[in-house]
C-alpha cells in the first residue's frame, strides 16, 4: 500500500530484516543487488499508551506534552542488525545484542528513544568533542 | 580527547583544536560508525553543556531598540543566568530573532517577527503572539513553536523534528524538503505545501492549494479542509486508527481539534512512481532525456 511500504520488497515481519540483511525481496531489488528504501516504516506514528517512565519523565522536564522530536525516531536494522540512526552523528548506532527486543515495532521504537536519548545527552556523543573544536560562541 | 584540558583547548587554534582531538585520524567510510549504546548510561535529560534553566525564573526584554544579534546575545546571557522564561517585548518585525537556542527555555515574543524566527532551535517552547514571516522555524530539530497569527512562505522549511504550529493560515511551500517533525496549520495553507517532502507529518485543519505535496519522498500530510489539487506523486491512503488517535491527541494538545472530529481527514503519502528508482532501466532514462 502506498504511504507504508516500498517499491522494493514489502516489509511484512518485524523481523524481517534481522532474518535477511540483504532484503531483496522483489525482482528489481535482486537485480541491482541491494534493498530498495527504507527498513523499516519511517511513517509510523507512535503508541503513546506503549510510553516508557524516562520517556514520560523526558517530556516533563523539557515541558512537552508528547515525544515532540523524538516521534521521528524508529529502530531501524542495519546489516542485520538493529540500529538507530542518530541525526547529530549522520551514522547508525548499534543496539547491543545482550537487549531482548519485543515482538512489535512499536515497543522496539520506545526502546530507540530511549537509548538515542541516553546516547544524545552523555558525554561520550561525538558532539561534545565536535563542539569543543567547531563551537564559534 | 583524554590528556587535553579545556583550558589547553582555549589556548588553541581551531585547526589545533580539532587535531587535539582526535579529528583527523577517524575514517570516514559512510557507513555504521560501528557504535554501540550503552543500555547502562546515566539517564539525563539535557546536553551536557546546556545551561541550567529553571521555568520559574522569568524576565522580560524590551527589544525595542535592541538589533538582532544584541537581542540573541542577550537570551544566551540570560539562560547562561538561568532564567528558564523570557518574553520579548516590541520585537516589530526584526528578522532571525530567537534563531540558534539549543537547549529548553520558554521563549514568548510579544508581537510579530520578521524572517526566519526561531530558526535552527532544538529544545526551546516558543510562542509568538503576532505574526510571522518567511522560513519560521526554519531547519528547526527540537522544541515546539506556536503561532497565534499567520506565518508567510516556507514555513518550517526544511523541519527536522519537533511541533510548529500556526493557527491561523500560512503561504505557500509550507514544509519544503522537509525532514521530520510535525507542522500543524490551523488555517489554511498554499500552493506546494509539501513540495520534496522526505519525512514528518504535516496536518493542515483548512483547505490546501494547489500542487499539495509534489515530488514529495515520503512522510504524512493530512488535511482537514478541501485540496485543491495533489502535486506529482503524492496520492491519497486510508487514514488509521493510530492515525486518527495520533491526529486527535496533537489537535487537542494546542486547542486545534476541530468539533466534527477528525475522521474527514485526507491523507497524503507518496506514491513512490517518481523517486524510486527501480521503474526505468538506464537506457530507458537515457532515451527520454
Amino acid at each position: 500500500m502506498a504511504g507504508t511500504q516500498y517499491r522494493g520488497s514489502e516489509i511484512t515481519d518485524v523481523d524481517q530484516f534481522l532474518k535477511d540483511a540483504d532484503g531483496l525481496g522483489s525482482e528489481r531489488e535482486k537485480e541491482i543487488g541491494q534493498h530498495i528504501g527504507y527498513r523499516y516504516d519511517v511513517n509510523l506514528v507512535p503508541d503513546y499508551d506503549r510510553i516508557t517512565p524516562y520517556l514520560q519523565k523526558y517530556m516533563e522536564v523539557m515541558g512537552w506534552d508528547d515525544l515532540n522530536w523524538l516521534e521521528d525516531v524508529h529502530m531501524g536494522y542495519e546489516e542485520g542488525a538493529p540500529a538507530v540512526f542518530d541525526r547529530n552523528n549522520n551514522g547508525w548506532i548499534r543496539v547491543p545484542d545482550t537487549l531482548d527486543l519485543p515482538d512489535n515495532q512499536q515497543d522496539r521504537d520506545m526502546i530507540a528513544r530511549e537509548l538515542l536519548l541516553k546516547f544524545q545527552m552523555s558525554d561520550r556523543h561525538p558532539l561534545v568533542a565536535l563542539r569543543k573544536a567547531y563551537m564559534k560562541f | 580527547m583524554a590528556g587535553v584540558t579545556d583550558e589547553e583547548l582555549k589556548q588553541m587554534t581551531q585547526e589545533e583544536r580539532v587535531t587535539a582531538l582526535g579529528m583527523r585520524t577517524e575514517q570516514l567510510t559512510g557507513k555504521s560508525l560501528y557504535v554501540e549504546f550503552d543500555p547502562d548510561a546515566e539517564e539525563r535529560f539535557t546536553y551536557p553543556w546546556a545551561p541550567d534553566v529553571d521555568f520559574n525564573k522569568r524576565t522580560e526584554l524590551d527589544t525595542d531598540k535592541m538589533t538582532t544579534t544584541e537581542v540573541n546575545s542577550r537570551i544566551r546571557e540570560l539562560m547562561r543566568e538561568g532564567y528558564g522564561t523570557i518574553v520579548l517585548q516590541n520585537p516589530r518585525g526584526k528578522h532571525s530573532l530567537g534563531v540558534g537556542i539549543l537547549s529548553k527555555l520558554n521563549l514568548i515574543i510579544e508581537g510579530s517577527t520578521g524572517y526566519f524566527g526561531v530558526g535552527l532551535i532544538d529544545g526551546p517552547n516558543v510562542r509568538i503572539t503576532g505574526r510571522v514571516g518567511w522560513s519560521c522555524a526554519e531547519n528547526m530539530m527540537a522544541g515546539t513553536v506556536v503561532i497565534e497569527k499567520n506565518a508567510g512562505s516556507t514555513f518550517g522549511a526544511a523541519m527536522r523534528g519537533g511541533d510548529l504550529v500556526c493557527k491561523g493560515s500560512v503561504g505557500s511551500r509550507t514544509g519544503i524538503d522537509q525532514k521530520g517533525g510535525t507542522i500543524i496549520v490551523g488555517g489554511d495553507t498554499g500552493a506546494l505545501s509539501g513540495f520534496m517532502m522526505q519525512r514528518g507529518r504535516m496536518v493542515v485543519c483548512g483547505n490546501a492549494g494547489k500542487n499539495l505535496g509534489d515530488s514529495m519522498y515520503d512522510g504524512t500530510i493530512y488535511v482537514g479542509g478541501e485540496i485543491r489539487s495533489l502535486g506529482v506523486d503524492a496520492v491519497t491512503a486510508e487514514l488509521t486508527d493510530l492515525d486518527k488517535k495520533w491526529l486527535k491527541r496533537k489537535l487537542t494538545q494546542y486547542g486545534l481539534m476541530p468539533e466534527k472530529g477528525v475522521d474527514h481527514f485526507t491523507k497524503v503519502v507518496a506514491g513512490k512512481q517518481l523517486w524510486n528508482y527501480d521503474n526505468l532501466e538506464p537506457t530507458e532514462k537515457k532515451l527520454i532525456l
